[in-house]
């Protein structure tokens, strides 16, 4: 289906369902969609489950929305941060789930998801508590652990432009998770600072092609 | 302080090594035109004693190659920063890419050398840097797991004793585990260990002697 693209980021999230798997890019602040997680916690939608690097950083954002009490677990590989207070009191406090993921496991159990791979063997963290349960193989004399790919019902996302298409591209160290969370969900909502015109972005450069984009909408800062 | 025995390396700095030392030896073992990530914390300040033209290409797990130096005032960036979040610069011939693509580069052993920091690690190389086990202890790994198992080698870089006098190179980490046998070598302020399939040497002593460092260590040093 071809990209629709919004006016304001509440039109853009609106259909979220409560006990969504959430895919939230962003590596500390560097593309992180700030404007559609605002939305969604007007939206409304609970019994979240948010897929991340971080938990949140300060009382915005992320943080914001786990404030609210929205979020029953959160799967991510770096919750404890100097201004992740939000997370840290929740958790303390036994009201949110959380699965640590080594940060390349994440990256690439959602690589899986949005490839079709069913699952795959993976060297990291074999040994280890976070490998503790899991199946593992002895391949060539190493041992691999089995890890499951990880799909979204949705991804909110922060990408530097997208054409009239759809197609996205980032800017520096904000692509990070951005790319591999586009192909990963159902619904894949991108924020961008600009929307170009079809045609002036050097299809060459594409990052993130238009297939796997389903709504835009731009910055309403920059809009 | 006595002098040291210092078995290689010219020039050596004599007496315990503090942080800065440690980097800069640190930096003088990395292959010119290497492929390197630097841990946060204590790692990343080798970058700082890279000597200028060693093409030594920096990567940063969030998705960059050829990271430059920590961005001045006017600098600054929000799109821009290392695995740390700290606001970085570009050098030319700069490369992004995607965490999955980063994290690839990592396991399929393309990095030639990371650098991190260590609560414990083995006589045999077990690495514990990612978790103190400590009941109310948020556990948070970031890509430790994924670093000490894909790059070529693993440098560590921290003291070898903890505040309480306990030595970091153990028998059996307690800690709890971040990869196994994946450390090659120990920078310390006393002495540079190698893990080797004999069993640990000690290449560099600072301050102190072979014989009474492996006094105070429950690791037995290889004398040869």
């Amino acid at each position: 289906m071809s990209t629709r693209f919004f006016e304001q980021a509440d039109e853009a999230v609106a259909g979220i369902e409560d006990g969504s798997t959430v895919l939230v890019g962003g590596f500390g602040m560097a593309g992180m969609p700030v404007e559609l997680i605002d939305a969604l916690i007007r939206q409304g939608a609970k019994d979240l489950t948010v897929v991340s690097n971080n938990a949140g950083n300060g009382d915005t954002g992320l943080a914001a929305l786990l404030a609210k009490g929205r979020v029953r677990k959160v799967i991510c590989s770096f919750p404890r941060q100097a201004d992740s207070w939000v997370f840290d009191d929740l958790y303390r406090s036994g009201r949110i789930e959380l699965e640590v993921v080594p940060q390349g496991n994440l990256a690439e159990r959602m690589r899986a998801a949005g490839a079709g791979i069913g699952a795959f063997f993976c060297p990291t963290g074999a040994g280890t508590l976070l490998a503790e349960g899991k199946e593992t193989r002895e391949i060539d004399g190493r041992t691999y652990v089995l890890e499951y790919p990880i799909k979204g019902d949705v991804a909110l996302i922060g990408a530097h432009r997208s054409d009239r298409m759809g197609n996205l591209v980032y800017r520096r160290t904000a692509r990070n998770f951005g790319p591999v969370m586009a192909t990963a969900a159902t619904t894949v909502i991108a924020q961008v600072r600009e929307i170009v015109e079809t045609g002036s972005l050097d299809p060459e450069a594409v990052v993130t092609p238009s297939i796997y984009v389903d709504r835009v909408v731009q910055e309403a800062q920059r809009a | 302080m006595t002098a040291t025995n210092t078995a290689t390396g010219t020039g050596a700095p004599r007496g315990r090594l503090g942080k800065h030392e440690m980097a800069a030896l640190v930096a003088r073992d990395i292959p010119a035109g290497s492929f390197v990530n630097l841990g946060i914390g204590q790692p990343t300040l080798v970058a700082d004693h890279l000597p200028a033209g060693s093409g030594v290409v920096l990567h940063t797990e969030n998705g960059m190659l050829n990271m430059g130096p920590a961005a001045k005032e006017g600098e600054i960036d929000p799109d821009l920063t290392n695995a740390g979040k700290v606001p970085v610069t570009e050098l030319p011939g700069a490369a992004y890419f995607h965490h999955a693509d980063s994290f690839a580069m990592m396991r399929g052993g393309h990095l030639d050398i990371c650098v991190l920091g260590a609560f414990q690690v083995s006589g045999r190389g077990d690495l514990a840097n990612w978790h103190t086990g400590a009941p109310d202890a948020i556990p948070a790994v970031g890509g430790a797991m994924d670093l000490a198992i894909g790059a070529k080698k693993v440098f560590v870089m921290m003291t070898l004793f903890a505040k309480d006098g306990s030595p970091k190179l153990v028998p059996e980490c307690t800690y709890p585990l971040t990869g196994l046998g994946c450390v090659d070598r120990v920078y310390t302020d006393l002495a540079v260990l190698d893990i080797t399939p004999e069993g640990v040497r000690a290449t560099r002593t600072f301050g102190i002697t072979v014989d009474e460092l492996a006094e105070r260590l429950e690791v037995p040093l290889l004398t040869a």
